[in-house]
């Protein structure tokens, strides 16, 4: 089986190089989009607080639309291709992070930030000294989240026909192909499994002073 | 004459939605190298007052002055950085190291690497911590007190004309506090910087301030040297307050030369000499050990100026005791 899904990849290997390209691609840029709107986002959720129940809010009953749910609804908007199909996965990327920094922020000792402030810091260097680096492996948390949700419904951005590795799986769903199947399936996997583990040891790096 | 390092003028704050002020009039003038402690129970506004020194809270009105200047027109981040702050959370930055904590602000200042990294070993010898030892730590890696210790050598950092301290040994246990405030003591005396230290414990305050502030409800109940406030409280509520101090930490404040009978025309040679400024604790203490019932008291120049006796120790100490009762 996996024989003939290697023979069936070496046939089509121009295919699946320019799948996996897009399917990288498309996701990339989907959690690039969303980590841009997201931070910022939280960070202004978490100074502001009486808006920022309605915004968490929002976001976090968009989260339990389905990730095919929103490339449908948005599909008669964007129409098809990888627009629209990066549109979706930004939103569906935006909710983890989002939380994730709002929470990191909030977290934060509020000794920390006044002794900050009274020994002089300005809001720029307090911002980018001490908050955002202790915020940060909250922030990871959601990014590796993201990431992860990202790479795996990237596969129904196919279905909107931006291409990327869903068209291995909906052709082999279509065609009732295993091998055809099994390539798109390990594949998605094996991009999961390898953001995961690169985003856990930034992680690591990040929070090496909790540790020992 | 010392310089005025901090002025207040009928400072007041009321914060939102609330309908007392937290300080409400105070006046005050502190001089440069003074240690003033602020003594109040909970909710007196101390933190309130200390707070608004550093403008982490603004006076809702009156004026306060930093060497004359109204502290409004200074430049916020510029004017913190010549004030040290210390609380009893004590605030490090969980993600830097001990010496990167204390280097944070002579960082922002531009020091170059070589001077902050003296000065950091400085500052930990100051405050009696290892620089080799504790440099490289994390804060999560130091007890209470050490955070503290670094706290204080933060604070000291970029060589600050004043010191804020709230309450930055409450949360340490009792003979590390007493270490602690030794060290601050001395360390006091050796750079010579202002300090407003608050506190809601009364022999703490006795103990470290050559002035103690008393606030009860946003006011100034009075301002003046422990031995000031011992010997003549200004009401009722101060009263009350020292009442609570035990007589050991009063014959502390109590001094010789405010205790002392005249002398008759012969003074005995052998009796046992003491300064003017000699506490009674230390007099009852040698009484006890040497079993003796009097010594003399001496003014450097002047010689023999009075005597105190054991019958005299009993009964200031007791009059002490009524006075505060
Ligand atoms: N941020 C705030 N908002 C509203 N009211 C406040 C605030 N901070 C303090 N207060 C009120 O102001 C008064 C003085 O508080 P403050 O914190 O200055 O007292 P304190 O003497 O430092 O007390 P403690 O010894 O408990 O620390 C209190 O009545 C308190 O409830
Ligand atoms: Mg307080």
């Amino acid at each position: 089986m996996i024989n003939e899904s290697i023979a069936y990849l070496l046939l089509n290997i121009d295919k699946y190089y320019e799948a996996v390209i897009v399917h990288v691609e498309i996701s990339l840029a989907a959690i690039a989009v969303s980590f841009m709107v997201a931070v910022p986002l939280g960070i202004w959720c978490s100074k502001n607080g009486s808006v920022s129940y309605s915004v968490i809010n929002a976001f976090t009953i968009l989260r339990i639309i389905p990730s095919l749910a929103v490339l449908v609804i948005a599909m008669p908007i964007l129409g098809t291709g990888f627009v629209p199909a990066l549109f979706a996965l930004t939103l569906l990327a935006i909710p983890p992070i989002l939380i994730n920094t709002y929470s990191g922020f909030r977290n934060i000792d509020p000794s920390v930030l006044e002794c900050a402030a009274g020994m002089g810091m300005n809001t720029e260097k307090i911002l980018f000294g001490i908050e955002i680096p202790l915020a940060m492996p909250l922030i990871l948390t959601g990014l590796r989240t993201s990431a992860t949700e990202v790479i795996a419904s990237a596969t129904l951005a196919s279905y909107i026909g931006a291409g990327g590795l869903g068209d291995f799986i909906f052709t082999g769903i279509g065609m009732n192909d295993a091998r055809i199947l099994l390539i798109g399936g390990m594949s998605v996997a094996l991009l999961s499994a390898l953001t995961e583990v690169s985003l856990t040891a930034v992680q690591h790096m990040v929070t090496k002073y909790q540790r020992d | 004459m010392a310089r005025t390092a901090i002025e207040f003028r009928n400072v007041s704050k009321q914060y939102a939605n609330t309908s007392q002020y937290a300080v409400a009039g105070v006046n005050m003038r502190i001089s440069e190298g003074s240690f003033i402690t602020i003594l109040g129970t909970s909710g007196s506004g101390k933190t309130t007052l200390l707070k608004m020194v550093n403008r982490i809270y603004e006076a809702t009105s009156g004026e306060i002055l930093y060497f004359g200047e109204h502290i409004k027109n200074l430049k916020l981040e510029e004017y913190r950085r010549k004030i040290g702050y210390v609380i009893q959370q004590v605030g490090l930055f969980p993600h830097m190291t001990v010496e990167e904590n204390i280097g944070a602000i002579p960082q922002i200042l531009r020091w170059d690497t070589d001077t902050i990294a003296n000065r950091v070993n400085a500052l930990l010898e100051l405050v009696c911590l290892s620089p080799r030892d504790f440099k490289k730590r994390y804060p999560r890696q130091l007890s209470g007190g050490q955070q503290q210790r670094v706290g204080l050598a933060r604070a000291m950092a970029a060589d600050p004309d004043i010191m804020l301290m709230d309450e930055p040994f409450g949360a340490i246990d009792a003979i590390t506090r007493q270490n602690l405030q030794e060290e601050l003591i001395r360390i006091q005396r050796k750079l010579n910087k202002t300090i407003l230290f608050v506190t809601h414990d009364v022999s703490e305050a006795f103990k470290l301030g050559d002035k103690v502030v008393i606030m009860h409800e946003g006011t100034i109940q009075q301002f003046d040297t422990p031995y000031g406030i011992i010997s003549k409280p200004a009401n009722e509520y101060v009263a009350r307050l020292i009442a609570t101090q035990d007589i050991v930490q009063r014959l502390k404040v109590l001094k010789a030369q405010s205790v002392m009978l005249p002398v008759d025309a012969q003074v005995s040679d052998r009796a046992f000499r003491v300064g003017t400024e000699e506490s009674l604790h230390n007099i009852l203490t040698y009484f006890l050990e040497h079993d003796q019932n009097h010594v003399l008291v001496e003014d450097g120049g002047r010689g023999v100026v009075g005597k105190i006796t054991w019958e005299q120790l009993k009964v200031s100490t007791r009059q002490g005791k009524i006075l505060s009762a």
